[in-house]
């Protein structure tokens, strides 16, 4: 049996992401590192979001706030001397963890688009205080000392070491996903999703289950924190400001809601077609609008289900 | 094993169930037959907990159920196959029925997946199939499978061959009689008076939101004035 066109594109795409290093190094242009740095990080929190949007129906509007809280916790650590990677991260990874459970506890009493509507608006109240944190910045954000210090375990201030850390922990968080999604857990989300009250008939209490997804997406989403803090050595409010939730919406349309490597190419696409519209004109977003529109229309379940839908109509035609 | 002790549900100001009440014993396969609009389907949710009755009582091997939430209900051991199949279409036919498999029952014997593909062995052919990609009969096999799945001590079955080809509710009807046969107990609701006086112990006809009729199948086959009064047969 043929591997489906989601794994070659999987494969695909981590073995051209495993070669940037070697390219920026030959052609000496550091910035594709930087690229390819930021392409991934915002893969794994486009990953996190599509479990619980494209799998679980939870459109959050607000899922950037969890980038924010965990590039916040590792800046504020530094802030105060406390480098240690060991203490921080699982630091970060906790605040996320208990932010996740209480924004989530509270939005998902509601549905459709109060449930946006609640998402939106705890984010945007992260992100004004945020703003009003004058000692860590306030609007101007708060550069970091020094990245995250594992004892000589791994140098994060060496680039091309934080990238394959970032390429290893977007390995494992697809790996946690596919595991996540094909258990009972992510079938019991995905039923959900089309029939709660049949899950709940069922024996399933789905709002627990629903909360657990919120918290897991939300602690991952806070991983890409971590790691955007580390890349740029710099946190600021704007990482959880609504439109960069909308930016991870888009990469996860565009990439295929619902797929489990959709988000990544979503964010890859994304991020490069912002690089070079960028270099076109300043006002990007005119191309690029009408082309997320396109995609929108006549490719439903984005670019890889575009790919999926051809392969399995050349498998019908053949 | 199930006591629906005159129950009253409503549907916002409309009052739908006037004080309904039903028993189904341990093994036995009890029938809730009437005409449409009359409160199968509400006392079902009502059981099941998707409503709450304001009236009355309903008790589950001596568990008070009617204020539990519905997900706590069907751990007790209540299966539901409900009206319209309600499978779950973005998941595979096997998803579909591995999702929800447990043991609430502690059947010594459980439903496990093999023996619910064997006793539907349409669906294996479709189990890698997603669930909207089924046809009608497929997807109440599905529905009766995912319900068994949970290995309940009762298996409700609302308007389980509604819509379905005569060869497949012929299956239907010989899977009841099967399981009866194994000693599950079934509360079936059904417009079918045939088939169902063949399968089922007793049987309740419902009017305006209350039993007006309760009796054997003997007795039910032998009063035809009731089928034709209540039934509409």
């Amino acid at each position: 049996m043929l591997p489906s066109r989601e794994t070659i594109v999987v494969i695909i795409t981590f073995a051209l992401l495993a070669i940037v290093p070697f390219i920026a190094s030959i052609t000496e242009v550091p910035f594709y590192l930087d690229l390819g740095r930021r392409m991934m990080i915002l893969a794994i929190g486009a990953l996190s979001l599509n479990l619980i949007m494209g799998y679980g129906g939870m459109i959050s509007f607000g899922h950037a706030v969890f980038v924010g809280i965990g590039a916040y916790v590792i800046g504020i650590c530094t802030e105060h001397e406390l480098v240690n990677g060991f203490i921080q991260w699982p630091l970060a990874l906790l605040a996320c963890a208990v932010f996740a459970f209480i924004f989530g506890a509270i939005s998902l009493r509601t549905r459709g688009v109060y449930f946006i509507m609640i998402t939106l608006a705890l984010a945007q109240m992260m992100y004004f205080l945020g703003v009003s944190l004058d000692r860590y910045g306030g609007d101007d954000g708060l550069p970091l000392a020094e990245t995250s210090d594992f004892s000589g375990l791994i140098d994060l201030s060496e680039k091309s070491s934080l990238y394959y850390l970032i390429f290893v922990l977007l390995l494992l968080c697809l790996w946690i996903c596919k595991r996540l999604i094909n258990s009972r857990f992510g079938m019991v989300i995905q039923g959900a999703r089309s029939n709660e009250a049949r899950m709940q008939a069922i024996g399933f209490p789905t709002y627990r289950y629903q909360l657990t997804a919120f918290v897991i997406a939300g602690v991952m989403a806070g991983l890409a924190g971590i790691l955007l803090a580390n890349h740029t050595e710099f946190v600021n409010p704007d990482m959880m400001h609504w439109t960069r939730s909308g930016d991870l919406i888009i990469m996860v349309l565009l990439g295929g809601m619902g797929s489990l490597a959709g988000p990544i190419v979503g964010a890859l696409v994304f991020i490069l077609l912002e690089e070079a519209l960028s270099g076109i004109t300043e006002y990007w977003q005119l191309i690029f609008g009408p082309f997320l529109i396109l995609v929108v229309l006549f490719a439903r379940g984005g670019l890889l289900g575009f790919l999926e839908k051809r392969q399995s109509s050349e498998d019908d035609d053949g | 094993m199930l006591k629906v002790d005159a129950i009253e549900s409503s549907y916002g100001t409309s009052q739908v169930l006037f004080g309904m009440t039903l028993e189904v014993n341990a093994g036995e396969v009890v029938t809730l037959m009437g005409r449409n609009g009359m409160g199968k389907t509400t006392t079902i949710r009502s059981i099941m907990g998707l409503m709450q009755p304001h009236g009355g009582s309903i008790s589950f091997e001596g568990k008070r159920i009617s204020d539990l939430p519905s997900h706590q209900i069907a751990k007790l051991g209540i299966g539901l196959v409900p009206e319209g199949r309600q499978i779950f279409p973005n998941l595979t036919v096997r998803e579909n029925l591995i999702a929800t498999a447990h043991n609430s029952s502690g059947n010594s014997n459980p439903w496990i997946l093999e023996k619910v593909l064997a006793r539907f062995p349409s669906l294996e052919a479709r189990i890698n199939g997603m669930g909207n990609e089924l046809s009608g009969g497929e997807q109440q096999m599905l529905a009766i499978g995912r319900a068994l799945m949970t290995n309940p001590k009762l298996l409700i079955l609302d308007e389980a061959t509604e819509g379905l080809a005569p060869q497949i509710r012929t299956e239907i009807w010989q899977c009841l009689e099967d399981l009866k046969g194994q000693g599950q107990s079934i509360l079936v609701i059904d417009k079918n008076v045939a088939a169902l006086t063949r399968i089922a112990d007793r049987h309740n006809i419902i009017e305006k939101g209350q039993v007006v009729w309760s009796d054997t199948s003997e007795a039910l086959l032998a009063q035809p004035e009731i089928q034709h009064q209540y039934l509409g047969v």
